[in-house]
């Protein structure tokens, strides 16, 4: 057969399959340093497994290894079914797949040997971010080449969200990124003090608004109108939360900097485009949401459906609590404790983690020729083990946080503080521990997926399926 | 900054507010041509995926006003648009030093009443000692240890054994000003031979077990390139902040091997000052609490 009418499942298999794989990795690297926390000895006297190493090394693989592989896997091959038409250019396609991989091992690699250029969420050093670049652009040219040679008039809601994703990452790292090489190891930012800390958080906060946010919405607006079998809520409701999303979103980077040396106009601006950032976020989850209305019954026995409707909550939970930290005077009770900790990851784990679950779980018997995973019935524990898991850590961290917030301000009548930093330390312990737990679940829920990915992929052939010109 | 980056900004984020406003307006309401409430646009993808034309939900749209309101109310009344001051008049350093005026009207008079008594008085007061403990456990802990008994490097303040000195203005002159403590590098100079012999002689003078050959070279050496800063006995300078070597305390670990190390590398001690962020009325309690800790 012709592979022009095909589409390509095989770029989409590998990153589905890395998918899980780099969960795995990035959520137990998690739990390790989490553990480390509750009891510091496990650092084992070894700098390569420190606190301060492995914390960079985790954040990237989350984010960018399994975020990033969920991310491809799915738009690869939504980009194809709902363009009608093979991806753009094969080769381009497994050199970025190759290339990725490449990158998170040398991350992998690199930041435990502490070699770092210190900005949150854009540790690795610039022969890295050369190589990231490179893989985005190829990125781009096969993703906006397929939209190019679609075969159907209009473009979905879908694939605005992955181009907006795309394009915005691409100006962000290239930007937040160039920096003086002094060796083969280390560079300098060009940026100097606040204008490099605004440029960072500026990168830091649309990493989140565009990587984290506006990717995952477009998987959400594929999956869940297919998994339910229903036409998406509402069409206008799309259009004005995509450009209502992205315009703002762009602003919001200085509420990572309330209370600095940031001038004040930059710090106002921050707080009241995170605050319009609600309504255009929640419109996502309305969508999402309302999509299901009329076939709500469909929830009580599809898994799929479960993780990624309690993923919109999730989302919609973070994207209300956000906004509400972003106003300063809740900030300066909330910055710098684990509140922030517990909020990045009611986003991380309820809404990242959930709907890519939810995704590869629909994918990964459609690109192997099977009906259905292995077992249902595990899916279905994934789910809950996935769920409690989550709720532990988030109740945790909120209560951690905000008793450290205020034990950190607690004054007494002689106006010396009420605790030394130790011992808000000692209060955190056992919330540390609870959090342990929940990220031990959440990784046990992996295991699960794989072990059914396995099974489900064991004796499988990949699957193939015919680009259909006709509607 | 210039005007034209001024204007830059507020054009721009003002614009984006509007946009954003002129958006949900034009959205809200049905245009010309478009499917009709509870039908579906009429485009289908992938087999399956359509989408309905519903209206946006009013309350959700009640909630994006109100934020927009909200965001120009606030840069009307803060600073966020440009040079714009904002009308309130708000800046961050204003409210730093309007709290700091707060502070200082209602702290500063406890602490100037402490600080009218003799720093061994105050040693007896329960009160000041409170007082003085919690400034210890939020600024000295971190080196010297919530016991104030220390660390390799950090002395123990607890032992009655001074660098500088221990009366009471001395102590408060080292929180004041802090301290450096210069132990030079031997190791060139002296080449690891002699390096060795010095040691010897060094953990003879506070009787502990040593090669007496050795120790007697070694005191030869001492006596021409240590004793500026140790004194002829050995029994240290306060002024220079020079240990005294007979006692058998160690900052920096008395082991053979780290005495090595300490005169082949040489050591730098920092105390850091406190003058100016905690003010001489506090560092005269803080005195008071770690003079009393070994004046029981």
């Amino acid at each position: 057969m012709d592979t022009a009418d095909t589409y390509n499942y095989k770029v989409v298999r590998q990153f589905a399959v890395m998918t899980i794989v780099w969960g795995i990795v990035g959520m137990l690297v998690g739990v390790y340093i989490a553990a480390e926390l509750v009891w510091p000895q496990l650092n084992l006297d070894v700098p390569w497994l420190t606190f301060s190493r492995l914390r960079p090394l985790h954040t990237n693989a989350v984010i960018f290894a399994f975020g990033g592989s969920a991310l491809f896997a799915t738009s690869y091959y939504v980009v194809q079914r709902t363009c009608q038409t093979r991806l753009f250019s094969d080769g381009l396609a497994t050199f970025t797949f190759w290339g990725w991989q490449l990158i998170i091992v040398l991350a992998a690699v690199s930041l435990p040997l502490g070699i770092t250029s210190s900005k949150e969420y854009a540790e690795l050093e610039w022969p890295i971010d050369l190589l990231i670049a490179v893989v985005w652009v190829a990125y781009a040219i096969v993703f906006f080449g397929t939209i190019v040679k679609r075969k159907v008039s209009h473009i979905y809601v879908a694939n605005w969200f992955y181009g907006a994703f795309i394009l915005t990452i691409a100006v962000l790292h290239i930007f937040n990124n160039l920096e003086y090489p002094v060796s083969l190891t280390k560079s300098y930012s060009i940026y100097p003090g606040a204008i490099d800390a605004m440029v960072q958080w500026w990168y830091g906060h649309n990493a989140v608004g565009f990587f984290l946010t506006a990717g995952f919405l477009g998987m959400m607006y594929y999956f869940i109108p297919k998994q339910a079998q229903r036409p998406v809520y509402s069409y206008r409701l799309s259009v004005v939360h995509f450009w209502a999303l992205i315009s703002t979103y762009i602003w919001a980077g200085p509420h990572h900097l309330h209370y600095t040396a940031l001038p004040d106009w930059a710090q106002s601006l921050g707080m009241v485009f995170s605050l319009i950032l609600l309504a255009p976020s929640w419109g996502g989850m309305i969508n999402g949401m309302m999509t299901l209305s009329g076939a709500w019954h469909k929830l009580r026995d599809d898994p799929i459906l479960k993780f990624l409707i309690v993923s919109l909550s999730f989302y919609g939970m973070s994207t209300f609590e956000g906004p509400m930290m972003s106003i300063k005077t809740v900030n300066s009770l909330s910055h710098y404790t684990d509140w922030t900790i517990g909020h990045v990851h009611s986003g991380a784990l309820g809404w990242v983690g959930l709907v890519s679950i939810g995704s590869i779980y629909f994918l990964i018997p459609k690109l192997f020729g099977k009906e259905r995973m292995y077992s249902v019935k595990a899916m279905e524990v994934h789910f809950w083990i996935a769920t409690v898991g989550i709720v532990l850590y988030i109740a945790s961290m909120w209560i951690s946080g905000v008793m450290q917030g205020l034990m950190w301000r607690a004054v007494n009548d002689d106006g010396t503080l009420t605790y030394s930093f130790v011992e808000t330390v000692k209060a955190m312990h056992p919330y540390y521990f609870v959090r342990f737990l929940g990220g031990t679940l959440f990784l046990s829920g992996m295991l699960i997926m794989a072990w059914n990915a396995v099974k489900t992929i064991s004796g499988a052939t990949p699957a193939t399926a015919t680009a259909n010109q006709s509607a | 900054m210039s005007s034209f980056w001024s204007w830059w900004i507020t054009i721009i984020a003002v614009g984006n507010i509007l946009a954003c406003y002129w958006l949900i307006k034009w959205a809200s309401k049905p245009q010309p041509g478009e499917a009709a409430t509870g039908d579906v646009t009429g485009h289908k993808w992938d087999e399956t995926l359509e989408e309905y034309n519903n209206p946006l939900p009013r309350w959700w749209l009640w909630m994006f006003y109100a934020t927009i309101l909200f965001g120009l109310v606030y840069l009307y009344l803060y600073p966020g648009l440009g040079n714009w001051k904002g009308y309130l008049g708000w800046t961050s350093h204003g409210q730093y030093e309007k709290e700091m005026e707060q502070a200082k009207a209602k702290y500063d008079p406890i602490f100037a009443a402490f600080a009218s008594k003799p720093i061994p008085d105050l040693a007896q007061d329960p009160a000041a000692l409170k007082v003085g403990e919690r400034l210890f456990l939020n600024y000295c802990a971190n080196c010297h240890g919530s016991t104030a008994t220390g660390a390799p490097g950090f002395p123990n303040l607890t032992d009655n054994d001074w660098l500088w000195g221990g009366d009471p203005q001395t102590i408060k002159t080292t929180i004041l000003d802090g301290r450096s403590g210069a132990m030079p590098a031997w190791g060139e100079i002296l080449g690891p031979d002699k390096v060795d012999k010095v040691a010897e002689y060094v953990l003879s003078l506070s009787g502990r077990s040593h090669d007496a050959e050795k120790a007697a070279e070694g005191k030869a050496i001492f006596q021409t390139n240590c004793v500026a800063c140790h004194g002829p006995d050995g029994k240290g300078n306060p002024a220079l902040g020079a240990p005294n070597l007979t006692d058998n305390v160690w900052l920096y670990g008395g082991s053979p091997g780290t005495i090595r190390q300490t005169i082949t590398h040489g050591r730098n001690g920092h105390m850091p000052a406190h003058r100016q962020f905690l003010g001489e009325n506090k560092v005269h309690v803080l005195a008071a609490y770690v003079y009393s800790l070994s004046h029981r």
